[in-house]
């Protein structure tokens, strides 16, 4: 049954004319906190180069998952992650791995901008410079302009690059912390409801960026807005109650979703 | 018309929000409010009031000790009185009690003289010696020099030993006799009067006697001074009486003359300066001989038994070396228990056990530092007693506590948002804490750092039980010599029973809230430096 599913999986996305290689794939993944079971056994695979939306209600799970992906939460003592996650088929849950070379490589973004209380150009530098990226101060100040130019940041703060990045806007802080993710060159960027603090013309900036950085990364994004998820993400996964419900691609996800529960919470009947 | 009013008028009288009863309840909160703030307010005031009572005492009770009285004498250090090739084998402190002798040729007698000598201080002789070994061409020749006054001296001269009454001038007051008692006669009886009201009393023989612990009459005339001791009814309604003679008169004649009488209202039996020595200093100030100076002895020298020598030099040099020593053991080891603490370990019960204990450890009282002090840096590790460097340990183990909550306090308050953040990128957790949580917590462990240093250098009953309560002259010169503190040279002080002490204590309490300021200050300027606009 299993191995049919991953195989419809497949089936599916080469239906959709490309065949993404799958980046990550989480199998079985369960999470407690404490005692109390947060996820229940997900399987969801993300393609590289596109884009992933996890929706659902409060307290599904899905920024649960998210930080599975990376490991983030084993800042927090008393959670454990049980089943597998793989980032190109490697167990990033594997004592071998080294967890910092994981965030290195998977990125993330969270959802109140928390730019580090210092320069703008600080910011952006700090992960090369840490991860030893750039052999010198040229190297670094190109590292952190195409970081901002990818950002779409570059031709606002271009001129203010030592001010603090707290001093940005609420959007622009949220760009900023989109660069710092890019400039580690990450391969996969998780993003955590990256526009819920965000106005809407924000918003639209934010998301106009998801879209042009697909073509370089992977992405995996929370969200609570459904329409958010329609434009920016190809593929969709649905959470409940720390169940994967449903997912597939977005267009069929939001017409024609197989699952009920699927279309009451799209169509604004709960969550 | 009557439809409009209700409708847009007031609310009925018994509506929930604006009936009587509403109205009421909002004025009982009105007035909890205002109450309240002058509760506040008064509170503030209140403390502010005895702040001010505290330390303008204090500050009134330490004047006088920032200066000290001179007194300058003709020295002689001509050849015969010093070798000038060998110096410092002459006998220093005589030389100055000849200068003093010289001021008073016509005191005679031991005890006179003892009494003349010990209006300079003991220390006179070693700054003599030090003056002239700086400035050997000081030698050869009689040279003015100036010494301090014993301390009774000093604090005649500052008002706070004796007070003097009222003084009047009378006219023809004669003076009859020779030696030390002489016979006076006054024209009128006011004097009597005058003698009653300065508690004389009723001797056998129907006249009054002064004695000791009366007020002091003393009559200058003829350039001498007489402190009269009997009194009685004279004829023609005069007065006569009896008198001795404190300075002897230049011209003894019975002829009348004109005299001042000076009351001292306190009487010799109460205050430690006899009648004859204020004659002499008041001879010595009326000369020009007495010079107030700022009192550098008290600001660079180390402790004394005499109080005007006695400095606070020492103990400020040892409350430095202590402080040193506290700063640079507790303030590593607590932040970096802090940040273990905090950031590092697991939450299990040992660090459960270990948060509630050094939670206790801040209660502890301090002198339970100090007997562990004694017992196992003194005793065990056999370290040098009285040193600032056991001091500062002892006292950096009462520090900890203090360091270590704060600088968990300030650790928890940085927003996790900023660790998710470094993580995010990659950072590792001790790149984590050093590069983004240590700094946006140092304000707050440099406040936590500033208490407990403050707290250290008030502290006195842990260094008693290591020995830094004994009594050093010497400066201390590093971490291992024996030294005292401050709040321990105050405690000293103020069991000390001179009266020239009183002053000493409160100006080394003044020192002491110096340094806590300037230790304050530093730090807040620290503080202010590491402050990042949030």
């Amino acid at each position: 049954m299993n191995m049919l599913t991953e195989a419809g999986v497949e089936q599916q996305l080469a239906d959709q004319g490309n065949t993404p290689a799958i980046k990550m794939r989480g199998k079985g993944v369960t999470v407690h906190y404490g005692d109390k079971q947060a996820l229940f056994g997900v399987d969801l695979d993300v393609p590289e180069k596109q884009v992933t939306a996890l929706i659902g209600p409060s307290g599904c799970g899905k920024s649960t998952f998210l930080r599975c992906l990376n490991r983030m939460n084993d800042t927090i003592p008393i959670c454990r992650v049980g089943g597998d996650i793989t980032l190109d088929g490697e167990d990033i849950y594997d004592p071998k791995i080294d967890v910092v070379e994981l965030r290195a490589r998977v990125g993330m973004v969270f959802q109140k901008p928390n730019p580090f209380p210092k320069s703008i150009y600080e910011n952006i530098a700090y992960g090369p410079r840490i991860h030893g990226l750039t052999k010198n101060k040229a190297e670094l100040d190109a590292v952190v302009e195409s970081s901002l130019r990818k950002a779409a940041l570059w031709d606002e703060v271009k001129d203010r690059l030592q001010e603090p990045g707290t001093g940005l806007s609420g959007g622009q802080q949220q760009r900023l912390c989109i660069a710092r993710a890019i400039a580690v060159s990450p391969e996969v960027i998780l993003m955590d409801e990256p526009c819920s603090a965000l106005d809407p013309i924000a918003t639209a900036k934010v998301e106009e960026l998801i879209d042009e950085l697909r073509q370089n990364y992977t992405i995996v994004i929370v969200t609570h807005s459904m329409q958010q998820a329609a434009r920016v993400s190809q593929r969709t996964a649905m959470f409940h109650l720390g169940y994967l419900v449903e997912e597939g691609a977005t267009d069929k996800m939001f017409t024609n979703p197989d699952d009920k529960r699927t279309q009451d919470y799209i169509t604004g009947r709960f969550g | 018309m009557t439809d409009t009013t209700l409708s847009t008028g007031p609310a009925s009288p018994d509506s929930l929000h604006t009936g009587d009863a509403a109205k009421a309840r909002l004025r009982a909160r009105y007035a909890a409010e205002a109450r309240f703030k002058w509760l506040g307010a008064g509170a503030v005031a209140l403390a502010g009031f005895f702040l001010l009572l505290l330390l303008s005492t204090i500050v009134t009770k330490a004047l006088p000790a920032f200066h000290q009285n001179y007194v300058a004498l003709e020295v002689d250090l001509s050849a015969d009185k010093i070798d000038p090739a060998d110096p410092g084998a002459a006998n220093f402190l005589g030389l100055v009690h000849d200068g003093m002798a010289g001021e008073f040729p016509q005191v005679s007698g031991r005890q006179e003289r003892r009494l003349l000598r010990g209006l300079v201080s003991t220390g006179a002789g070693v700054m003599l010696r030090e003056a002239i070994e700086a400035d050997p061409t000081m030698l050869g020749g009689t040279r003015r020099i100036a010494v301090p006054l014993d301390d009774f001296a000093d604090l005649y001269l500052k008002g706070l030993l004796a007070k003097s009454g009222p003084s009047c001038r009378i006219a023809g007051v004669t003076v009859s006799g020779a030696g030390d008692e002489v016979a006076v006669g006054f024209p009128d009886d006011a004097i009597l009067a005058m003698a009653r009201g300065a508690g004389a009393v009723d001797g056998e023989d129907g006249g009054l006697r002064l004695t000791s612990g009366s007020q002091s009459l003393l009559l200058e005339i003829a350039g001498g001074t007489l402190k009269i001791t009997e009194l009685s009814t004279g004829e023609a309604g005069g007065a006569i009486g009896k008198a001795t003679v404190l300075e002897p008169l230049a011209s003894a004649s019975d002829m009348p003359d004109d005299a001042m009488l000076r009351t001292i209202e306190t009487a010799e039996a109460n205050r430690k300066i006899t009648d004859r020595e204020i004659v002499w200093l008041d001879r010595l100030a009326g000369a020009g001989k007495i010079e107030n100076r700022w009192n550098t002895l008290f600001f660079f020298t180390g402790a004394s038994r005499e109080p005007e020598l006695a400095g606070i030099w020492g103990a400020v040099v040892g409350s430095a070396l202590t402080m040193v020593v506290t700063l640079a053991l507790s303030f590593p080891i607590g932040v970096a228990a802090a940040i273990y603490l905090e950031e590092f370990a697991t939450k299990n019960r040992l660090t459960n056990l270990i948060e509630v204990n050094i939670n206790n450890l801040a209660a502890v009282p301090s002198i339970v530092f100090g007997l562990l002090g004694l017992a196992v840096f003194l005793n065990w590790f056999s370290l040098p007693r009285s040193a600032p460097l056991v001091g500062g340990m002892v006292l950096a183990l009462m520090t900890l506590p203090t360091i270590i909550i704060a600088a968990r306090a300030a650790l928890r308050a940085v927003p996790p948002s900023i660790r998710e953040a470094a993580l995010g990128i990659g950072a590792s957790k001790v790149q984590t804490v050093f590069h983004h949580v240590l700094p946006l917590a140092m304000p707050g462990i440099m406040t936590g750092t500033i208490i407990g240093m403050a707290q250290a250098l008030g502290e006195t009953a842990p260094l008693l039980m290591i020995g830094m309560v004994a009594f050093i002259v010497d400066i201390p010169g590093g971490f291992t010599d024996a030294a005292t503190v401050l709040p321990v040279q105050i405690f000293m002080w103020a069991d000390f029973p001179e009266p020239a002490f009183q002053q000493k204590t409160s100006a080394a309490i003044l020192i002491l809230l110096g340094f806590l300021v300037i230790m304050n200050a530093i730090a807040v300027v620290l503080r202010k430096r590491f402050e990042r606009r949030w």
